[in-house]
């Protein structure tokens, strides 16, 4: 409805190349670019109306343009790891797929021209060349950090280089830029730059280094998140993740509507590992000894 | 142009189309793609007395045409509620069918007197005492699965909720007899059905090779459940017709994707349909298919729904 922020649409395919180990989807979706945002995401439904997988898919934006040829348009980054990613990879010119965007909070910019440093691991990194247009524009001086476990899981280093005013680039096999991970070098830029915020996308460990590294040299920690959904719009509950709230108490919120974007240090990363989320002990409505 | 109302032991409602509880979260959401009011009844989120962190994720797991949820009731509890949702809800014009749960049959009652003494109570057209989810962490409290505690929470929900305004009491389907629960729950006071819940399931992921659920168990719902929730409607509403138990209005909820879908759950013998995993799909689900049940019965020549409540029963093929 209008005004509610979120338009669902049948987009259509106009665009899927194949960039490293992704895939670069270009999808017309009139209405979403006049209200999207850094950081935001769209929940994409595969395999069309009759698929056996219900589950949305949801990504974040890498681009959007309000006008042109085709009308609005929104981009985003695929890696195929199961049906539902394979099936949008597959897709062709012209054909569709239903849209449900801008979804979750974008990357807050900071008042003042601060220098920012932008994290991305792997296709992580696909929103933030948008975002760091936007800090530039801002008069903030922005670096970018991407990193991957090879060269082809890299997403966007010539884009970066046109995005922000300096790039370092990692990779665990050291195929390409320095060997190693985006925190062993994540410090030394943020001492370099005077940076006051490090914005970061990408896997969980990553994410939770990131803070511990920019918390360590004086920068607040933006991280988007790439929790699993269902649904993307905040009904389905599956999503949550233990987060502080600015009264120090710690809720299972959904990362979809309160997220995906969180401050670092108030993300209870001591409950995060090995592939699943605790409920910490003081959360809001823990469960407690003898029943819930 | 078909007339689509519906009464249900009492509540008149303007269609029988309905979110599912727990699918719908408490209508802000959902507003965002269609008014709440346009359905016949909002279904809330199940709502204990206190609030819940619900469970460790992994909670969901994708399955073929459904899905496994283990999400544990998490929810702000009957005061917040009661506050903030509810209000709300009725500022929107929403008629409300209000799902509530309890650890034991005496916190049910808790939680229904605080909800009866909201000031926002009137948009209530009616209470589903959620007996039968399988994913609260103590595995001894699933009501639905024995007759006599769901005996005893339906008739503590019945003495608290005001005349006039309906009590369901929603069925598992994970038990032997169905109808045996039904007939419990009918005699203890319960003014109708909403029939089923999910069925409870594991999915085991063939990386880690552990259950990929954090909660190891969850509800598997979605349009694979479709046929086990017909299933249960037309067992028990023949078991009504025949008059070997009370008769009362079913809701028909259980992988309801379609209008078609929902005809089906009608014809079995449904009043109501809610659409629950659906919605996780395509967020207009409730509203799509309340458009596509209407032009499902008006292409079979129906000018009222409620002439195709249970018209399967008397369409059987002759053997």
């Amino acid at each position: 409805m209008s005004g509610s922020g979120v338009v669902q649409v049948a987009g259509e395919v106009v665009a899927n190349r194949r960039v490293g180990a992704y895939h670069h989807l270009t999808i017309v979706a009139p209405g979403v670019a006049e209200l999207a945002r850094p950081g935001q995401f769209v929940a994409l439904a595969v395999g069309g109306p009759t698929s056996a997988n219900l589950l949305r898919r949801c990504f974040s934006l890498h681009k959007v343009k309000a006008s042109g040829t085709y009308g609005g348009t929104l981009d985003v980054v695929v890696a195929a790891h199961g049906p539902g990613t394979q099936w949008l990879t597959g897709l062709s010119t012209h054909d569709a797929v239903d849209v449900v965007a801008p979804l979750g909070r974008p990357f807050p910019l900071p008042a003042e021209p601060v220098p920012c440093v932008l994290v991305g691991g792997g296709y992580g990194s696909a929103p933030l060349f948008w975002l760091a247009e936007a800090l530039r524009e801002r008069g903030c001086h922005v670096e970018m950090v991407l990193g991957a476990a090879s060269e082809d899981r890299l997403f966007g280093v010539v884009e970066a280089r046109r995005s922000a005013d300096g790039v370092t680039v990692t990779t665990d096999d050291g195929s390409a830029g320095r060997r190693g991970w985006v925190s062993d070098v994540l410090g030394e830029v943020v001492d370099r730059t005077g940076a006051g915020v490090v914005y970061a996308c990408g896997p969980m460990g990553m994410l939770r280094s990131v803070t511990e590294v920019a918390q360590a040299h004086g920068a607040v920690a933006q991280v988007a998140v790439e929790e699993s959904m269902a649904c993307g719009i905040g009904v389905c509950m599956t999503c949550v993740m233990p987060v502080r709230g600015t009264d120090g108490t710690t809720r299972m919120v959904r990362s979809c509507v309160e997220g995906p974007v969180f401050r670092g240090d108030l993300v209870r990363w001591d409950a995060i590992g090995g592939g699943i989320t605790r409920v910490p002990e003081d959360a809001v409505g823990a469960p407690r000894p003898g029943g819930h | 142009m078909v007339d689509m109302s519906t009464t249900l032991a009492g509540a008149t409602l303007p269609n029988p189309v309905m979110t599912a509880s727990g699918c719908a979260a408490n209508g802000k959401e959902l507003h965002r793609f269609f008014p709440v009011s346009d359905l016949g009844a909002f279904v809330t989120k199940t709502v204990m007395r206190d609030p819940r962190s619900g469970r460790p994720t992994p909670r969901m797991a994708e399955t073929s045409s459904g899905m496994l949820n283990s999400i544990g009731l998490q929810g702000p509890g009957i005061d917040a509620f009661c506050e903030q949702d509810l209000p709300w809800l009725a500022a929107q014009g929403a008629r409300v069918l209000v799902s509530v749960a309890g650890n034991t049959a005496e916190e049910f009652g808790e939680v229904v007197q605080r909800l009866v003494a909201s000031p926002a109570w009137p948009c209530v057209v009616g209470v589903e005492a959620n007996i039968s989810c399988p994913n609260v962490a103590n595995r001894g409290l699933v009501f639905a699965c024995d007759p006599v505690s769901s005996e005893r929470v339906v008739q503590i929900v019945r003495t608290r909720v005001p005349e006039g305004v309906p009590v369901f009491a929603k069925l598992t389907p994970d038990v032997t007899d169905i109808v045996a629960i039904a007939d419990a729950v009918l005699r203890a006071g319960a003014d109708g059905l909403t029939m089923i819940n999910t069925l409870l399931g594991i999915v085991i992921d063939t990386d880690l090779l552990r259950p990929q659920l954090a909660g190891v168990t969850g509800g598997l719902s979605g349009p694979a459940v479709r046929p086990v929730a017909v299933r249960a409607v037309w067992q028990v509403t023949a078991a009504m017709r025949a008059g070997t138990i009370p008769t009362a209005p079913v809701i028909g909820v259980g992988g309801v994707r379609t209008g078609a879908d929902a005809l089906e759950l009608v014809a079995a013998g449904a009043s109501a349909v809610q659409v629950g995993t659906a919605t996780f799909n395509d967020p207009s689900a409730p509203r799509r298919v309340l458009t596509e049940l209407e032009e499902h019965l008006a292409r079979h020549g129906f000018t009222r729904f409620a002439d195709a409540v249970g018209v399967a029963h008397e369409r059987m093929a002759a053997l």
